[in-house]
């Protein structure tokens, strides 16, 4: 019963998350914010439902299954957003705050 | 609750393929036909039908983009714009085709319904006896790899083809199977993602390895498998350059290697013809028949794994190269 609970209050942590993360994805001024709108939440909202399916499921078989992707995720999501981020950096984007106060961006690094 | 799940995705896959048409950047587009791989991927999972899914999210969602995008690093971002749109003659091409399609569709029967024409000519028995007769339980398998192993020696003769024609076409003059050298070329550095990927890379090729063995018992087979081998390799190249993935696995060696997985195919068929049976019997292999069976079905899967892994990483290789000689 509290593992049925838990598990449900997972799933809508989760659901609200993942839709701030497209809310601030949608509202954000400049790729790193959105980047970070996304990848912050993406990351731990899917993480928070994976965690309610792995208290739903009873066999063994799927929870491992599942242990597997939640690890798998927590591996390639922030390796994306860094990934993400660091192309942009390179591509010469650059943070709106500093373009806002008119400073001239530096020349992209590692070109 | 299904019928919800399908709502959201075709509805996602309408807007994506809209989003394509009013695109104009490649680079944007591209991406939205990788998403667009990525949900159709999701659809046939919806469908029951994961082993395409396996292919679509690999191909689709992954190797067919990238290689797109390396098209576009060579050849500029931006599509041009026509100088004048006549844009009456195409319109009215694509609605007589889709009217025509959709009036098609009005003949079929329903989706799933049992008397379909599909299902009454040789599915029942594809479906009852496929468990006797050959064995094991994925019945796609038993279909793909023995009862219809004819025609999917001409589908892997078909991807064998198709790696030779890319080599063909943009094979560099002078430079046939060399090892391309990155001398003096500095490749920027990503510590956080090749650490990751030197992580992940090694379960990539596992799990391919399962998909290829497991491909009898779950959904698999040697297409997967090969696609997902190739998609760890190709990995590997983006990261540290096509010089280290070329001295991992050598280009003739991964020709070689195309051509060999369709030979093991095709001599597990000859071997039949040598007892004087029909081509792909398989049961010359052993004296029980299902024993036989499953021998002939993990050659031929093999063979095809191995095929479809190499002619990927061989295509790879030709568009890589390409990208370098342009950088250089």
């Amino acid at each position: 019963m509290v593992l049925h609970w838990l598990s449900e209050a997972c799933l809508l942590a989760g659901s609200f998350l993942l839709l701030t993360g497209a809310l601030g994805f949608l509202r954000f001024p400049d790729i790193y914010a959105r980047i970070h709108a996304c990848g912050v939440t993406e990351t731990l909202a899917t993480s928070l439902i994976l965690v309610a399916l792995l208290l739903k499921s009873e066999a063994a078989l799927p929870q491992v299954k599942l242990l597997f992707i939640l690890l798998f995720l927590m591996f390639s999501g922030p390796t994306a957003s860094h990934a993400l981020a660091k192309a942009a950096w390179q591509g010469g984007v650059r943070p709106r705050a500093t373009r806002d106060a008119g400073e001239r961006p530096a020349s992209p690094a590692g070109r | 609750m299904e019928l919800l799940v399908d709502i959201a995705l075709l509805s996602m896959l309408v807007a994506t393929a809209v989003s394509l048409i009013l695109v104009r950047g490649l680079v944007a587009s591209i991406m939205l036909t990788s998403i667009y791989g990525l949900l159709s991927a999701s659809f046939f999972v919806t469908m029951d039908a994961v082993d395409v899914a396996f292919t679509e999210a690999a191909v689709g969602a992954g190797v067919s983009p990238l290689l797109l995008l390396m098209t576009v690093a060579l050849v500029g971002r931006v599509e041009q714009q026509p100088r004048k749109r006549h844009i009456a003659f195409p319109l009215l091409l694509v609605t007589v085709t889709g009217v025509l399609l959709i009036v098609g569709t009005l003949d079929m029967p329903p989706f799933g319904s049992a008397d379909a024409p599909a299902l009454q000519h040789v599915a029942p028995r594809y479906l009852q006896q496929s468990g006797e007769e050959i064995g094991i339980p994925n019945v796609v398998t038993s279909v793909l790899a023995s009862y219809r192993a004819y025609d999917t020696l001409g589908e892997v003769l078909v991807i064998f083809t198709a790696g030779i024609a890319v080599i063909l076409v943009l094979m560099l003059p002078g430079r046939r199977g060399s090892v391309p050298d990155d001398a003096g070329r500095q490749r920027p550095r990503n510590v956080v993602v090749n650490v990751v990927s030197k992580i992940l890379i090694p379960f990539m090729l596992l799990f391919a390895l399962y998909v290829q063995f497991h491909g009898e018992y779950g959904p698999g087979g040697g297409f997967q498998a090969g696609v997902i081998f190739a998609s760890g390799i190709i990995l590997y190249g983006l990261l540290y350059g096509l010089p280290s993935v070329c001295r991992v696995i050598p280009p003739p060696v991964v020709e070689a290697l195309a051509a060999l997985g369709v030979l093991l195919y095709a001599l597990t068929g000859v071997l039949a013809l040598l007892d004087g049976r029909p081509f792909l019997d398989y049961s010359v292999l052993a004296t029980d028949p299902v024993t036989a069976q499953y021998l002939g079905i993990t050659a031929i899967e093999l063979g095809v794994g191995v095929t479809v892994a190499s002619v990927i990483i061989t295509i790879f290789y030709a568009f890589a190269a390409h990208l370098s000689e342009a950088q250089r």
